[in-house]
């Protein structure tokens, strides 16, 4: 995505007047737009910031005008009393981190595969595996929850690893196959030549060149897994001290009227992970999703 | 029972690395004893082998599976024939429920896209454009389930008389005056789906934006310039010249987006559970799986979703294929 064509900053062409109302719309309605996008999340942050008994009488906006009452009582009470909330940021980081490790690197050496080695059937494998990107889950959970019942999977972390490793596979393989395909075949051939085995090349020149790229998909992977529900709640649904965040946060949203409180603030505290990986990395956001998509 | 959940977090970091790559360099040591035409052969198959198996385990044998489980019956103790079908398809609650998914899948397709279109355009005009896109594209990155609390505050109700304590019937109370009726917006049948569908929106719509603002920038910008000055109104370059120049990125956006909302479930299961009318298909097996415990209509249900899913399935494959 080059961005070397200067694209018209604000409208050109016509009067003074003509360009003043146009550039006047363009500002405030797109303006406008973000602050109608953004005020759900503002909402949500200044109520975690409210007692209990006042945001259920009043909406949040009223707390931004004296007198304030701003508390930070939610947010103790979540972290340090309820049983289960910092147990469950640890779950979920326990669930996370390796299913994200486990579906790149398996995804990497099939792409590699696909990618630079000449085999009969390349073809035949990649459209297994583009269909696969659109076969919804729940074809499988099934007879997945019958198995891992019989060979006790079921509330194990290991389970839900392997299932978040499996289908994470078809789209990590379709980026990466991407990304390694794109790369020189010059750079491959050179280390051929210099006698270096496939190990060798795949570790020590493909993995560390494509850093950005597997940077992107780390970043999917991990978000997808991190807020992922579904899954959680069918192989690790019922035990409370695996749970991750969104699994408890679901069920205290389902005690209508209690907890509303700590509610406000747990959501709040799952969503800062994701927000200041976000933040702090969404350029390669941009760029990974428009690499995938854009042929 | 602390360090031990982290005992195994920390093998799972460091064991899978180091195990892949033992893998790798162990195997690529057998095969090169061998002669170079039999381990070329062999090669590729090895560096596949632990994707394929994951796949096999995960995928296939459960389809074959959920397919069988589609014609017995509970407790997959007995076959039964079509009779899960039938009654799923007569059922007039997952007639309903069907009838749900189709409205998801017009108006949140026709809304992400449209949207991120729209915003994309609007964005690329500005010279904070980075901004916008990041904070349109902001509620991808958390979770259905904290979107749930998000909108449960937007959509929140109290009877007439008392103060609105959600925002979007505040708003609608402030612009219309004291005999207003506040809607609750998750519980009345006309509406609710679409209240769910604007959630979907709200989340969806920065990923397709964030397309199109790169297709957008691939448009020369001579075409837009020579239009310009021909005096083309706004609305006609954008019709006549900037969606035809950008209609395969919204076929695949629009195709992605389909697949998604087939598949839908975090956003209702999180904020109605399906009640009230506004149960999706995917929520449905779920409640088949946990709730009435039958496995025969789940799988039914979910062999229905691959149907569905299945020309999207083989319009990609195609397209891949007149790609290359």
């Amino acid at each position: 995505m080059s961005d070397t064509q200067k694209r018209p900053q604000s409208i050109q062409g016509g009067s003074l007047a003509e360009r003043i109302l146009k550039n006047g719309l363009l500002h405030s309605s797109i303006l406008l737009l973000t602050a109608i996008w953004m005020l759900p999340v503002l909402g949500l942050l200044v109520n975690s910031f409210r007692p209990a008994l006042e945001m259920s009488d009043s909406g949040w906006w009223t707390a931004l005008a004296p007198p304030y009452t701003f508390t930070l009582e939610n947010y103790f009470d979540v972290l340090f009393q309820t049983a289960g909330m910092g147990r469950s940021f640890l779950n979920s980081l326990l669930i996370a981190i390796p299913s994200t490790l486990m579906p790149i690197l398996i995804a990497a050496f099939a792409a590699y595969a696909i990618a630079w080695l000449e085999f009969k059937g390349k073809i035949f494998i990649f459209i297994v595996i583009i269909g696969l990107l659109v076969v919804p889950l729940q074809m499988a959970l099934v007879p997945l929850l019958k198995l891992y019942t019989t060979i006790d999977f079921n509330g194990t972390f290991h389970g839900i690893w392997l299932a978040h490793a499996a289908f994470g596979l078809p789209f990590s393989v379709y980026l990466l196959r991407n990304f390694f395909g794109n790369l020189p075949q010059e750079m491959f051939e050179a280390a051929r030549v210099d006698g270096a085995s496939h190990p060798q090349i795949f570790f020590r020149i493909l993995l560390p060149t494509s850093g950005p790229g597997l940077g992107v998909l780390v970043i999917f992977q991990f978000l997808w897994v991190y807020n992922d529900l579904l899954l959680a709640l069918v192989f690790l649904g019922g035990s409370p001290d695996v749970a991750p965040m969104p699994v408890t946060i679901s069920n205290m949203l389902t005690s209508y009227g209690q907890n509303w409180e700590k509610l406000t603030s747990a959501s709040f505290i799952s969503m800062l992970l994701p927000l200041i990986i976000f933040l702090s990395l969404q350029q390669f956001f941009v760029r990974g999703i428009t690499a995938g998509s854009i042929r | 029972m602390d360090l031990g959940m982290i005992g195994i977090g920390i093998v799972a970091v460091i064991g899978v690395p180091l195990v892949l790559m033992a893998y790798s360099f162990g195997t690529e040591t057998l095969i090169s004893r061998l002669p170079d035409v039999t381990s070329e052969r062999m090669r590729p198959w090895i560096w596949l082998a632990p994707a394929l198996i994951l796949i096999v385990v995960f995928y296939l044998y459960p389809t074959l599976r959920t397919l069988l489980f589609s014609f017995q019956n509970a407790d997959s103790t007995a076959f039964v024939g079509l009779a899960n079908y039938v009654s799923i398809f007569t059922d007039p609650d997952m007639l309903s429920t069907i009838g749900n998914n189709v409205l998801w899948l017009v108006l949140f397709v026709m809304g992400t896209v449209m949207f991120g279109i729209i915003i994309a355009i609007l964005a690329d005009r500005v010279s904070y454009e980075n901004v916008i896109k990041s904070l349109i594209f902001l509620p991808m990155a958390i979770s259905f389930v904290a979107a749930g609390v998000i909108w449960r505050f937007m959509y929140e109700y109290q009877p007439l008389g008392f103060a609105q304590t959600g925002t979007v019937n505040a708003l609608i109370s402030v612009l219309t005056g004291d005999d207003f009726e506040p809607i609750p917006f998750l519980q009345n049948r006309s509406i609710n789906n679409i209240a769910l569908i604007i959630v979907g929106i709200w989340m969806w719509t920065g990923f397709c934006m964030v397309i199109f603002s790169a297709a957008l920038k691939s448009i020369p910008n001579d075409w837009l310039e020579a239009a310009r000055i021909d005096g083309a109104t706004e609305w006609k370059v954008l019709w006549y010249i900037i969606v035809p120049s950008i209609r395969t990125t919204i076929v695949v956006v629009a195709t992605t987006m389909t697949i998604n909302v087939l598949k839908i479930f975090d956003i209702v299961y999180t904020m109605t559970n399906g009640n009230v009318g506004t149960n999706v298909i995917a929520l449905r097996m779920y409640h088949e799986m946990f709730q009435f415990n039958h496995f025969g209509r789940a799988s039914a249900i979910a062999v229905f979703l691959l149907v569905l899913v299945i020309p999207i399935m083989v319009f990609n494959i195609r397209n891949f294929q007149a790609d290359r």
